[in-house]
């Protein structure tokens, strides 16, 4: 598939104005799912069980079986409206949405529709410069998720062309809120940043709230992008895409982008942008073309006879707002000042979308210095290369176990950053790697005075610069120590050793 | 002793324990009965091959001293409630040979309770109709006249009961399905209050209409049965969570001297009589309402306009919500699967396998159902007809101002004729008149036999209606009148019936 023309981003936001609009998926992580009691996939721990294991009559759709709210659901999905700062709905209804397809097992998708249970809310996200910017919130809705297609035999992966299709109904029914935005004027140049600061924002949110893994990359956390441009100067709406797949903080960002400036090269070339669903291609960085999607779409919503509506007491409310976890902007205040970051500290962190990592890092015991200068170093430099998140990579627990062997001078930097290497690839934990790999450093000073002694005798003038008072000179003995040591030394002890050595004789 | 095909479930009930009889001996009575008249009826698709072995487990039990009311007693089962060890096909093709994994609610609280399933019965195509003539498994026929309908959806459990095939069977009513086959077969049926019975495994055809109930001989065994499938069922949302009372012990007391002294019956003047009813009909009607007005009762009239948009309104949300509860069936899961030749996407497969798999009634009202809640007409069709509902309901909480409880005809006639008014809808449709009221309004309703139609000989039924959630009035004022009429008859109507 050939590239398609791009505007110059600079360029493209000198003649249009992008509009914006999220839609994301919070997968609840309740013990059951959202109308039966058969076990949540998404909940702690329930990852990845055997295809078809997780599920009841009603996740198959069989004749006869009907759903039962999820009063767990519930409270998370009010929590949730509470957090984005809607109200809730005294009174709110399940619909129908009807439409086949074979990942939905009923054919039809319990949701809601015109009443959903939290709406008119706003939430606050913090720029990569400090600046607030905020996102004003349409609607909260509890849905139930679909069944998994797997297209076999086919190139694609589509289900085009594919010779058959598995269907994995784990994930029919799993709980979802879908969180709907209104359109967002004003992000203007940083509307890519505006969509990574939002989606992280929320990942941040469901986390505090506990009511969610919010694992992007196990679908957990599902963005939507719409974006629009209309010319400079025009009141009416230009025509959007919606952007789908888009599953991390960074693909927000660069889809974004890529749609802005795909659709202004349409637009100055005097094209139009039709209204449709497009795929965001990771590897590649470009969104392809989707089905189109017109308001016409007639999904037949109707009011779920099967359930009642959901009538949440204002005492629940009421309880659950008090325990809502602290706003975020107070959190953030809150734990610059516990950690001692400076200003410009503390943005590198926030920025990285890296606040949770630092402070389960710091909670499992480690310095706040250490965990930030590893989350915001070598993990999110290898998270970069590979194009992934750095928490997919490694746990907090695991970062602070390796800073631990550092502190304790089992590791030097250069070791911990293999044995990180090791955990990365599943090697297991930072003390099972150093075990397996050997990585240890070599602490036993009779070694590395044997290897010091062979530098000596290959540099015999050393000595006689250090007592002279060229203390550096010691760098080149330093250095052929721990090349003999494959780096397994401590370099600081080295160096005592050698001075040592020098003013000893 | 008696043929105990011939006695109502309270009365095996009492000689069971009286250790008179075995369960054993009872259900095989049926089995026999079952093997000698339903080729000619045709009321079960099943029959359960392991009765006899519940029975005999009853049976241990009953000795024991584990099991008692009606464990023991053999009941019948409509098609379109799940069972675990029997074919559950709501009459459809689309589920030949399809067994649940799960029981109905219902069914398994009649397991618990002892009863024996004898097997299940006939009904039309997902209880669509009201003659189960759209069964895809054939004609039930009517025990009074083989040439007529048992009336439907619910056929084969009203047949079995009045051809002696079962004492109790369940059913279940959208619009009527349990009450006007009971009043063409000269049985008692009854539809309780929306949420007074689980529909947890009942193969939905509304879900808002839905109801499952008791289909008797007595209106006694009506609320037997009706003790033990009734209450709250947390599988099922729209379940009422309150406590009920005995609905046996609100029989029983109808059976008591001036049970319906003072009891006001409100006689419906637009579902009395007049155009599209039988005279014979409206002749047992006014005789029965004259007998309980001698026993005390009072009669007032009341009335309910917007009853005459009662089934424009039922035949837009009822096929609304069947368009969607339908839309499971499409081969990916369970059931049929019929895959056209060439490479069928899934699409084709499952275009294929509803083209093959449902019948013209079911397709009619799917196309009707997704017409209606189409984009542009939602509120021209299926928005009015929830308004319509929501006056129907008025007009119900108005009359029961006036009136404890509601009588009207059960069905406008008396069984008609197989085959003649199976290619006109409209016409059919017409036959859920008196029915389908108390479904909108989710209000209970009882039929019970109030005589034979002078012109035709054949049973008629009398409905009475209670506000919701006040079932035991049915069974007080059914079994008062049901009295009244068995004294002036001098027996069960059913003893009136030709013999097979």
């Amino acid at each position: 598939m050939p590239k398609p023309d791009l505007m110059d981003f600079d360029k493209a936001l000198e003649l249009f104005e992008p509009v914006l609009g999220f839609e994301v998926h919070v997968e609840l992580s309740t013990a059951t799912k959202m109308f039966s009691d058969a076990p949540n996939p998404a909940a702690p721990g329930g990852f990845g069980a055997a295809p078809n294991t997780q599920i009841t009559p009603l996740c198959l759709g069989l004749p006869g079986s009907l759903p039962v709210v999820n009063e767990k659901a519930i409270e998370y999905s009010i929590s949730l409206g509470l957090a984005l700062g809607c109200q809730i709905a005294p009174s709110s209804r399940f619909a129908r949405k009807n439409y086949f397809y074979p990942d939905l097992a009923k054919n039809y998708q319990i949701s809601q529709y015109d009443e959903p249970i939290a709406f008119e809310g706003s939430v606050e996200i913090e720029l990569e410069d400090g600046t607030a910017f905020t996102i004003p919130i349409e609607r909260a809705h509890m849905e139930e998720d679909a069944g998994k297609l797997t297209h076999m035999g086919g190139s694609t992966g589509r289900i085009h062309g594919a010779e058959y299709s598995l269907v994995d109904y784990n994930r029919a029914g799993v709980p979802l809120v879908e969180i709907v935005t209104k359109p967002i004027f004003g992000a203007e140049h940083r509307a890519p940043e505006v969509g990574k600061a939002y989606v992280s924002t929320i990942r941040d949110m469901v986390r505090a709230l506990g009511i969610s893994e919010a694992r992007m990359e196990r679908g957990n956390l599902r963005c939507d992008a719409n974006v629009s441009l209309r010319p400079r100067g025009q009141e009416k709406l230009g025509t959007r895409t919606e952007t789908k797949n888009v599953n991390s903080f960074r693909s927000v960002e660069r889809a974004v982008r890529y749609e802005i400036q795909r659709q202004a090269a349409i637009l100055a070339a005097g094209g139009t942008i039709t209204q449709e669903t497009r795929h965001w291609h990771e590897d590649r960085g470009v969104t392809s073309a989707g089905r189109p999607k017109s308001d016409a779409d007639d999904y037949r919503y109707f009011p779920e006879p099967d359930l009642l509506p959901v009538e949440p007491s204002p005492e629940l409310i009421e309880q659950l707002r008090a325990a809502l976890p602290e706003a975020p902007a107070v959190r953030r205040r809150r734990l610059q000042e516990a950690w001692g970051f400076t200003d410009l500290e503390f943005r590198d962190v926030k920025n990285a979308g890296l606040l949770v990592e630092v402070e389960e890092t710091v909670a499992a015991g480690a310095a706040p210095a250490q965990a930030r200068k590893w989350w915001t170093g070598e993990i999110a430099r290898i998270a970069n290369t590979r194009s992934a998140e750095p928490a997919e990579l490694v746990s907090p627990l695991h970062v602070s176990e390796l800073i631990a062997l550092i502190e304790s001078g089992d590791l030097t930097d250069r070791l911990a950053r293999q044995v990180l290497e090791g955990v990365i690839e599943g090697e297991g934990r930072p003390s099972e790697v150093v075990e397996a790999r050997g990585l240890k450093v070599v602490s036993d000073d009779g070694a590395l005075i044997a290897a010091i002694d062979e530098a000596l005798a290959a540099q015999p003038d050393v000595l006689e610069k250090i007592r002279d008072g060229k203390v550096q000179a010691a760098g080149a003995v330093i250095g052929a120590v721990m090349k003999a040591m494959r780096g397994q030394a401590d370099a600081a002890r080295v160096r005592e050793l050698v001075l040592e050595r020098a003013t000893g004789e | 002793m008696s043929d105990l095909t011939r006695l109502p479930a309270s009365e095996l009930a009492a000689l069971l324990d009286g250790g008179e009889v075995s369960s054993v001996e009872i259900t095989r009575a049926h089995l026999d009965r079952i093997a000698a008249v339903d080729g000619d009826v045709h009321a079960f698709l099943h029959v359960n091959e392991k009765a006899i072995e519940t029975a005999e487990a009853v049976d241990a039990a009953r000795a024991a001293g584990t099991a008692s009311g009606l464990a023991g007693v053999p009941v019948a089962i409509k098609d379109v409630l799940c069972t675990l060890d029997m074919p559950s096909t709501s009459g459809s093709k689309i589920l030949e040979g399809w067994v649940p994994p799960y029981d109905a609610t219902v069914v398994a609280r009649m397991r618990r309770a002892g009863l024996v399933p004898l097997g299940k019965t006939n009904m039309d195509e997902f209880a669509m109709g009201s003659s189960t003539e759209h069964s895809a498994y054939g004609n039930t026929h009517n025990p009074w006249d083989l040439t007529r309908i048992p009336g439907g959806s619910g056929g084969g459990s009203a047949a079995a009961l009045a051809a002696f095939e079962a004492p109790l069977a369940l059913g279940s009513d959208t619009g009527g399905s349990i009450r006007q086959p009971a009043s063409v077969t000269g049985t008692v049926g009854m539809k309780p209050t929306y949420g007074g019975v689980s529909r947890y495994g009942a193969i939905a055809l509304a879900s808002s209409l839905d109801q499952v109930g008791p289909v008797t001989r007595t209106v006694l065994d009506a609320g037997l049965l009706h003790d033990v499938i009734g209450g709250h069922d947390p599988h099922d949302s729209t379940s009422i969570p309150d406590a009920w009372p005995s609905f046996a012990d609100a029989a029983r007391a109808g059976r008591r001297e001036g049970s319906v002294k003072g009891l006001r019956v409100g006689v419906v003047s637009e579902l009395a009589g007049g155009e599209g009813f039988q005279p014979g009909v409206v002749e047992r009607f006014q005789e029965s309402l004259a007998l309980l007005e001698e026993a005390g009762a009072e009669i007032v009239e009341v009335s309910a306009p917007s009853f005459q948009y009662a089934i424009a309104a039922y035949y837009l949300i009822l096929p609304a919500e069947a368009s969607s509860n339908l839309a499971k069936f499409d081969s990916v899961r369970f059931g049929l699967r019929v895959t056209p030749d060439g490479q069928p996407t899934v699409e084709d497969v499952m275009s294929a396998t509803r083209e093959a798999g449902f019948g013209d009634e079911v397709k009619r009202r799917i196309i009707l159902g997704t017409y209606a809640l189409s984009a542009g007409y939602y509120d021209a069709y299926y928005g009015s007809a929830q308004k319509v509902r929501t006056l129907i309901q008025r007009d119900f909480a108005a009359a029961f101002e006036k009136a404890d409880v509601l009588a009207t005809p059960s069905a406008p006639t008396t069984a008609f004729p197989l085959g003649s008014k199976v290619d006109d809808p409209l016409a059919m449709y017409l036959n859920d008149l008196t029915t389908i009221p108390a479904n909108l309004a989710g209000v209970p309703g009882i039929s019970l036999p109030s005589g034979l139609a002078s012109e035709d000989g054949l049973p008629v039924g009398i409905q009475f209606m209670a506000p919701a959630r006040e079932d035991a009035r049915l069974y007080t004022v059914g079994a008062a009148l049901e009295q009244l009429l068995e004294s002036r008859w001098g027996g069960p109507l059913l003893a009136q019936a030709p013999s097979l």
